[in-house]
């Protein structure tokens, strides 16, 4: 009897103190709640995309300004993402480059299914090349990025892994991992690498 | 003569400096002449039209419980529909759910008049260059019918907090196969994707300037679009999965909004790019 009340006691004093441990969780399920409750039309595949990882998870629950421990961990754990291209050339062609970073196409339901290759957007967020006026501002103009740091190589591989994964080299970066989530593969990552850095590209006149 | 070469090259310089964005970004001019329109006369606005369809479909008897309505409670009585708007999202007994306009009009279609839920939320938008859809046009009616009114939304209710709470949560939540969160677009103010501006929507002066103007005329649709429509848009672009029609997360992120725009003006149906 008195043990039976010690044990109820007991387990009533830890659900009370992992409910005050824990608020943020209890908000974080009510969410997921809403989240299954809200998209019922969707396949696995595609539901999968609300499902966040551990890097998109600490992102949203700091707003995107960790502490310095949990931002060493993003920065060590995307960092081990990045693939490099094999032979370590990480410039590709800058004209195929240019189009990659005019075009917003894909990976929305309405792209499914495909009918060109996925786009790297970057104008819709950067300044790029002084003739293309219809930039956004959410991202740094990189207008003359390469020639402002001489095209040196160090910093061609730096944009490399910058467009692979920005969270390598900033914890909770605004720019998408497009490398690392396979929106964009290593061809098409060094292609954009060099119209950002080479000095035939617009970007560098 | 020679003046007149340098001027005439500099204008064509000037030109193909400017030209390529006037191509992109036609719908501004359009934007601009419709800007003019309204200043002249108030009543060319094309999203008044659906105001008026909303309000005939609001008055018709119809369904298989043949009935109007204006019997409807959307928050300040059964057939008030002035003003009504301004306090929306709000929880509703009835319902026992928070609900915003468009998921009340729903509700009251469904319960009042006997509607499928299906039927009605199998196409709530409206394509470019078309008539709104019913949804459409009985929202942007029960806006207009808040025209000047400020937003004061409700926050007593438990489910009210945790639909604010809940707002706010996926607002600043990041995922899809981009990182992108509301935050990622809307979290500072003065910046644009391409040539869209796009407004900083946790700050209460930007927010007023913007969430009351919805329901909109899309000038680059030629057609209406409600909130939820808005919202489910910027979530594709996200490439996120097509998000139910009001449902708890549109809902919710609506009540964070309109929570930020409080005290703003309600100035529906507007005219947008
Ligand atoms: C959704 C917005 C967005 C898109 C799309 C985007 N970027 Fe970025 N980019 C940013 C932001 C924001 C930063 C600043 C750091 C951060 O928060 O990620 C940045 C930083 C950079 C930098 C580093 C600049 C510096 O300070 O040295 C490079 C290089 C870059 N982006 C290249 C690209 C390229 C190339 C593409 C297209 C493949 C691209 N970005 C697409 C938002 C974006
Ligand atoms: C990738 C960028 C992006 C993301 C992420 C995004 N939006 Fe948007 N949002 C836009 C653009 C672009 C517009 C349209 C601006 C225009 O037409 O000028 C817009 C417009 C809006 C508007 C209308 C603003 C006005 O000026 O009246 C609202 C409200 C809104 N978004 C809410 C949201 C919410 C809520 C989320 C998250 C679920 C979200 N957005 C996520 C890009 C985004």
């Amino acid at each position: 009897m008195n043990r039976s009340i010690l044990l109820v006691g007991a387990i009533a004093a830890i659900a009370v103190a992992v409910f005050l441990l824990f608020p943020r969780a209890q908000g974080v399920s009510s969410v997921d709640a809403a989240i299954k409750a809200s998209w019922t039309t969707a396949d696995r595949e595609w539901l999968a995309r609300l499902i966040q990882d551990e890097t998109q998870k600490a992102c949203s629950h700091y707003r995107n300004a960790p502490p310095k421990a949990v931002a060493d961990a993003i920065l060590a754990r995307e960092r081990a993402t990045i693939v490099y291209p094999a032979d370590g050339n990480v410039l590709g062609d800058w004209k195929k480059g240019q189009v990659l970073a005019q075009s917003g196409y894909g990976g929305r339901f309405t792209d499914i299914p495909p009918r060109a290759e996925n786009g790297g957007n970057c104008y819709a967020c950067h300044q790029l090349d002084a003739a293309e006026l219809s930039f956004g501002t959410l991202g740094p103009s990189l207008l003359a990025y390469g020639k402002d740091r001489k095209f040196a190589a160090a910093d061609a591989k730096a944009v490399y892994e910058r467009i692979y994964n920005p969270q390598a080299t900033i914890a909770c970066a605004n720019m998408p991992r497009l490398g690392a989530s396979k929106f964009l593969t290593v061809e098409q990552i060094k292609d954009l690498v060099a119209f950002v850095m080479s000095p035939e590209s617009p970007v560098n006149q | 003569m020679p003046a007149r070469t340098t001027i005439v090259a500099f204008l064509l310089l000037a030109l193909a400096f400017v030209a390529p964005v006037a191509a992109i970004d036609d719908t501004e001019k359009e934007l601009d002449r419709y800007r003019q329109m309204l200043k002249a006369d108030p009543w060319s606005n094309p999203g008044l039209l659906e105001a008026d369809r909303g309000e005939a479909l609001w008055k018709q008897v119809r369904g298989p419980k043949n009935a109007s309505l204006e019997g409807c409670d959307l928050g300040k009585g059964p057939g008030k529909v002035e003003g009504a708007f301004a306090g929306l999202p709000r929880y509703f007994k009835d319902a026992d759910r928070v609900l915003d306009l468009e998921s009340r009009l729903v509700w009251c279609m469904e319960t009042l008049q006997g509607f499928a839920k299906a039927e009605i939320v199998k196409r709530p938008y409206s394509k470019a260059n078309q008539t709104g859809t019913d949804l459409e046009a009985l929202a942007t009616y029960v806006a207009l019918k808040s025209n000047g009114a400020k937003f004061a939304p409700h926050l007593e209710h438990a489910k009210e907090k945790a639909a604010l709470a809940l707002g706010e949560g996926l607002f600043f939540r990041r995922q899809g196969p981009m990182d992108f969160a509301c935050a990622t677009c809307h979290g500072e103010s003065g910046k644009r994707i391409r040539l869209q501006a796009l407004p900083y929507l946790s700050k209460p002066e930007e927010a007023r300037a913007v969430i009351g103007e919805w329901p909109a005329y899309r000038v680059s649709q030629g057609t209406v679009m409600t909130m939820q429509h808005r919202i489910a848009d910027c979530y594709w672009q996200m490439r996120l999965p097509r998000v139910d029609y009001g449902s708890d997360v549109t809902i919710a992120l609506t009540m964070y909004l309109v929570h930020q725009a409080k005290g703003g003006d309600i100035t529906a149906p507007s005219i947008k790019r």
